[in-house]
């Protein structure tokens, strides 16, 4: 993440005093982009005012006056604790999961000569190609099947659909996404350094922990929080495989046709308190490391 | 991936060599398996359920018939048109939108670039619903927008909405599919030589033909990646015209969703889905072709 210098840009030294145009033109693109921005925080913005409202009736869609009463209960709506819960145990599972197996992958496909590598290189990328929509209704139409003859008693059966179907669904959508972070980790990856740890005596094992391992967590690290956050906010493919199981974007779907709850809005802000956080230690965290090195 | 199986034995003299060998394999096989059984199979099954007729208690069989895809094409046609209409209209708001925003961060962000970039990125960090719901509360007919405009400034008439229009639909998703537009773009723009822009202004070039002859041309593959990377996820949705749309301008989503989770209806559910996908893939190439360039991919 380091800054690249400074870019050299395109009217370095300001027209003096020329027609209004010449003075504003500059500013144009500039301002278009502070207006873009603003435009792109305005939801983020109403979700964290609106989380201090004290709505009229059950639907949080009007201002009426500051409370703390959200924040103070951010759980008092039936089975919206349970569906936090359910959530954040779906993203940690499928996350892990997701990530060892395409780290794997990655590894494998930057580090081997093989036969179909080409090709596989390009069918990892198909699921992220495919509409979520489609990933769903697939997935739904095989767990149908596994409790519908031919398949039925032949095969585990998937079906009524809940957390595990969820988390197959999970772990399926995340993989790709980690493989293509882990290779664009491993692409600058200096082999040398392998090639140094097994001329001073390591075996393959041990240049791998010691060595590979640590130089390529923080790809890892990257996947893993993508993963994560993926899995934590993904509403299209859950809706086709949660069965009678809620997550918390499951859970907001099922109860906005009859209410609007504040406590939408704070868990909400929560989480995106939560990930700024995360993301900004994490980028300082690699930002005082690159200056160390 | 028969290699995999020489996995036992780690015995005898060349055992190293060998696991050497068949690692690659080793390494790729658990994930594969993973997708092939839950990417690969559930996509052969829903190709199996749209030839097939039968209900939910009886099961269904394998009839060859077409005849889910002509229900689908006849009945749902509206719907496909309106996916490809909005989907398309807000992608081509979010290239308006996201191709400026993308040059600056890349040109002239100087020491803000990583703050713009991570302010883009921020509305991932907030659930895809609940950034829809702010787009209800925000444009209601009594909300922030609308309520002053109509009470306080007297603008508009007091009958005035906007939720429940293609409007807001359209402008709900161009909201949230247009940092899957930026940073493609930014990435492209990012890679390109400045001072070839600078050459070409030295040359003969003024801005705009520059920008058209050197910068467009070189942020092309952004262009492609953005535009399909918004318009996929734009086509299949159906949150947004359900919380800001009609019942009139309900995509191919809703229908999707509604055959295949409501009326348990899987083979059109099932064909609806594959012309989707089929749809998109040709509508991939045909644009690949006709932005003419064939490292557009690499």
């Amino acid at each position: 993440m380091a800054t690249a210098e400074a870019t050299p840009v395109a009217v370095s030294t300001a027209p003096p005093r020329g027609s209004l145009w010449q003075r504003v033109q500059p500013k144009l693109l500039p301002a278009f982009t502070v207006l873009a921005i603003i435009y792109l925080m305005i939801p983020i913005a109403v979700m964290i005012i609106f989380s201090f409202n004290d709505p009229i009736g059950k639907f949080n869609y009007q201002w009426n006056e500051f409370s703390l009463q959200g924040w103070l209960h951010p759980f008092d709506w039936p089975g919206l604790g349970e569906a936090v819960r359910t959530s954040l145990v779906v993203a940690l599972i499928s996350t892990i999961f997701a990530t060892i197996l395409g780290t794997m992958i990655g590894l494998a496909l930057t580090r081997y000569q093989f036969r179909g590598r080409g090709s596989l290189n390009g069918i990892i990328f198909l699921p992220m190609a495919t509409p979520e929509i489609v990933l769903g209704a697939s997935l739904l139409t095989l767990f149908v099947a596994t409790a519908m003859p031919p398949l039925a008693g032949k095969v585990p059966a998937l079906y009524p659909t809940g957390f595990t179907t969820i988390l197959i669904a999970h772990i399926m959508f995340n993989i790709s996404f980690v493989v293509v972070t882990v290779k664009a980790r491993l692409q600058g990856f200096d082999r040398r350094l392998e090639e140094a740890a097994m001329d001073l005596g390591a075996n393959e094992v041990t240049t791998f922990w010691k060595v590979t391992f640590p130089l390529i967590l923080p790809g890892v690290m990257a996947a893993a929080l993508l993963a994560f956050s993926l899995s934590i906010d993904d509403f299209v493919i859950t809706n086709f495989v949660s069965g009678t199981t809620n997550t918390f974007p499951i859970w907001i779907y099922g109860v906005i046709r009859n209410a609007l709850p504040v406590q939408i809005n704070v868990i909400g802000s929560i989480i995106f308190l939560g990930a700024v956080a995360l993301v900004g230690a994490s980028t300082l965290r690699s930002g005082r490391a690159a200056r160390i090195r | 991936m028969t290699a995999a199986t020489s996995t036992q034995a780690p015995t005898g003299p060349g055992w190293r060599g060998r696991v050497g060998k068949a690692l690659p394999y080793i390494l790729l096989a658990p994930g594969l398996i993973f997708l092939i059984l839950f990417f690969v199979i559930p996509a052969i099954q829903m190709f199996t359920y749209s030839i097939s007729t039968g209900s939910v208690e009886e099961g269904f069989t394998i009839t060859w018939t077409l005849d889910a895809y002509r229900e689908g094409l006849e009945t749902f046609g509206k719907q496909f048109l309106n996916s490809i209409l909005y989907g398309g209209i807000a992608t081509i708001l979010c290239l308006l939108i996201g191709f400026p925003v993308a040059y600056t961060i890349a040109f002239r962000g100087g020491r803000y670039k990583n703050l713009i970039l991570f302010l883009v990125i921020a509305p991932f960090f907030t659930s895809f619903l609940i950034r829809t719901i702010s787009w209800k509360i925000l444009l209601g007919d009594e909300g922030p927008v609308l309520g002053p405009l109509k009470h306080t400034l007297g603008i508009l008439p007091g009958t005035f909405s906007l939720l429940g229009t293609p409007v807001a639909q359209v402008a709900g998703i161009t909201y949230n599919f247009l940092p899957f537009m930026i940073l493609p773009l930014y990435v492209a723009l990012e890679k390109i030589d400045y001072r070839l822009i600078e050459a070409a202004e030295d040359l003969y070039a003024n801005r705009a033909a520059a920008f058209r002859r050197v910068t467009f041309p070189l942020a092309l593959p952004g262009v492609f990646a953005g535009s399909l990377l918004t318009f996929i996820p734009a086509m299949g949705d159906y949150i947004n015209a359900e919380l800001l749309g009609n019942p009139s301008t309900r995509m191919i989503g809703n229908v999707i969703q509604n055959r295949l989770l409501v009326q348990n209806d899987y083979p059109v559910g099932s064909a609806l889905s594959f012309i989707l996908m089929a749809g998109i893939l040709v509508a991939v190439a045909l644009y690949a072709r006709a932005l003419g360039t064939e490292q557009l991919t690499g």
